[in-house]
């Protein structure tokens, strides 16, 4: 199974904000994290990545810096902020709402009995 | 091997103007971190490379995304960036064949000299008529050349210059001819619509592509207007700087500068309009809207006073190219409107403006027919006249036509895109009728 487009790039703000939300990262553990949790089915193109943590960052839910790799490199980090920390609540709520709505669909047309 | 690669990747990613040099350090940490996994889990180095560069995704969109969250970045570069895709050498070629193009332009100017034809002394008339044909075709092969156009359609522009050169030359016009000087003054609009051709490539059947081309037009106006303001700084300078060691530089500006200058901008203003094009808003449009209000405003004082005193319409050749000029411009400012605005918003308070100025400029329209009637039922046909009056009936038409179809689009009755495409389709009639000036009004009227 393939994830679209459009999906894969509405939810890569509530992603990157929760996967931020469990501490500091930088971009390929990021990448990484939604492949494990995912279990591979959600693939993102890894250097889209980067401009929406770049408008994240401009919008202020979050902040980088920069940092060194384990190997000595220069790398990226990012945090979440406060305002960062609300547009993830927002995001939570939204998205619970459009689960829950599809949840109640999918299990209506599983079980037709229960329709009438 | 791994530097060497890494080091092209880099380069590649720095000549995207939207992507900054943190970006790509950024972006290699990623590249280099997903190498050494790779590598790690027992992938060659090479191989390694080839996947990690692969999964990072396809640079032009990578760059596009970059320059959507980053677009002040592109305004930096106005000039001479390469396009996505296009390699530097390309785009260092293309900017010599521009300036190749541009003086060609400019020599072109002087070449009559070389027969005899002197620009300041008594060939006015011969400047006037093949001004544009000598500057124009450069043009053309500018969008001949960035298109690609096949050997069809570069044939049939060849063939529309040459038959305009064929026109204006070998008529023989009576010294002082009226029809010489419409065949003069329309000669460029109609040549300037065969560049339009060449603009569009195969596509100028294409709304869209008739679209492109008006907004280029406004645009290039707009380049032009700003080249010839440096310009023009630059020949009070010349001229300043030589009157302080005492020698006059006036025929050198007279004779060389100005007009190559002039020849030469045109080119150059059409390559900076595409250059850019995609980068920054469009000028053109915001004139439109700005002035808009303004010209509605003159013409509904215009109108009520001419209905407050009772004074008839004096007009005379002068003043009939006058208004002419103003209906022409009214049109314009239509058509900037319309070309930059999103055909999917609905009806707003500006589009009852461009009513209004569309509505008004019908009332000076039809105001100025009848002063061109009544001056042709008193003094009988002439050409400048009729040319008057083809040109009023022309535009009334057009203007009717937006009028109405702005009227049912306030009202909700048909899409935006209607208008768009009453205007599209309305260039061929401009072209028709311009072509007729040139070509058919100097042996209607005998060459008068």
């Amino acid at each position: 199974m393939r994830i679209g487009k459009e999906l894969v790039a509405a939810s890569a703000t509530p992603l990157v904000l929760a996967l931020l939300g469990e501490g500091e990262s930088y971009g390929y553990a990021l990448r990484k994290r939604v492949e494990e949790l995912s279990g591979g089915e959600l693939q993102w193109t890894d250097g889209m990545l980067y401009p929406v943590l770049h408008r994240l960052e401009r919008n202020g839910w979050v902040e980088a810096s920069w940092g060194e790799s384990e190997s000595g490199r220069r790398r990226k980090y990012y945090r979440l902020t406060a305002r960062g920390r609300e547009q993830l609540e927002g995001e939570r709520r939204q998205w619970q709402v459009v689960d829950s709505t599809l949840r109640g669909l999918w299990f209506a047309s599983l079980d037709p009995a229960s329709g009438t | 091997m791994l530097e060497e690669r890494m080091a092209e990747w880099r380069s590649w990613l720095a000549r995207r103007p939207a992507i900054a040099g943190a970006d790509i350090e950024e972006l290699e940490d990623h590249l280099r971190t997903q190498v050494g996994e790779l590598e790690a889990a027992g992938l060659a180095e090479d191989e390694a490379f080839l996947v990690a560069v692969k999964r990072l995704g396809d640079l032009d969109a990578l760059s596009r995304e970059f320059a959507e969250e980053y677009s002040e970045r592109l305004w930096k570069q106005l000039v001479a960036r390469p396009e996505a895709g296009t390699l530097a050498s390309e785009n260092r070629r293309e900017a010599w064949i521009v300036v190749a193009l541009a003086t060609a332009a400019a020599a072109a100017v002087k070449l009559p000299e070389l027969f005899g034809r002197s620009l300041t002394g008594g060939d006015e008339s011969f400047y006037a008529r093949n001004l544009a044909l000598l500057v124009l075709p450069f043009l053309a092969a500018f969008f001949a050349r960035r298109r690609g156009l096949d050997r069809v359609s570069v044939a049939w522009i060849g063939g529309l210059f040459a038959a305009g050169a064929a026109f204006v030359n070998v008529f023989p016009f009576a010294p002082g001819s009226h029809t010489e000087v419409l065949a003069a003054l329309h000669l460029p609009i109609a040549l300037w619509l065969t560049v339009g051709v060449a603009y569009a490539a195969g596509r100028w059947r294409d709304p869209a592509w008739r679209m492109n081309f008006v907004r280029f037009s406004g645009e290039w106006f707009v380049y032009y207007a700003l080249i010839a303001l440096g310009g023009g700084v630059l020949t009070a300078f010349t001229l300043f700087v030589f009157e302080t060691i005492g020698l006059d530089a006036g025929r050198f500006v007279g004779s060389w500068l100005l007009p190559c200058g002039a020849a030469g901008a045109v080119v150059i203003a059409a390559w900076l309009v595409e250059a850019k094009q995609s980068v920054v808003e469009n000028m053109a449009p915001v004139l439109a809207r700005l002035f808009t209000p303004l010209f509605t405003l003159l013409l509904l004082v215009f109108l009520g006073t001419v209905v407050a005193t009772g004074n008839p319409l004096d007009v005379g050749r002068e003043l009939l190219i006058g208004f002419d000029l103003l209906l022409v411009l009214v049109l314009g400012l239509l058509l900037y409107a319309i070309s930059a605005r999103d055909p999917r918003t609905p009806a707003g308070p500006f589009d009852a403006l461009q009513l209004g100025l569309v509505v008004a400029a019908l009332a000076v329209d039809a105001l100025a027919l009848w002063a061109i009637a009544s001056r042709i039922s008193a003094f009988g046909w002439s050409p400048n006249k009729v040319a008057a009056l083809g040109e009023n009936l022309v535009l009334l038409v057009n203007l009717a036509g937006a009028a109405w179809l702005y009227a049912r689009f306030l009202r909700g009755r048909v899409p935006f895109a209607e208008l768009e495409r009453w205007q599209t389709a309305y260039l061929p009639v401009f072209a028709a009728w311009v072509w007729i000036v040139v070509a058919l009004f100097p042996p209607l009227f005998g060459f008068r």
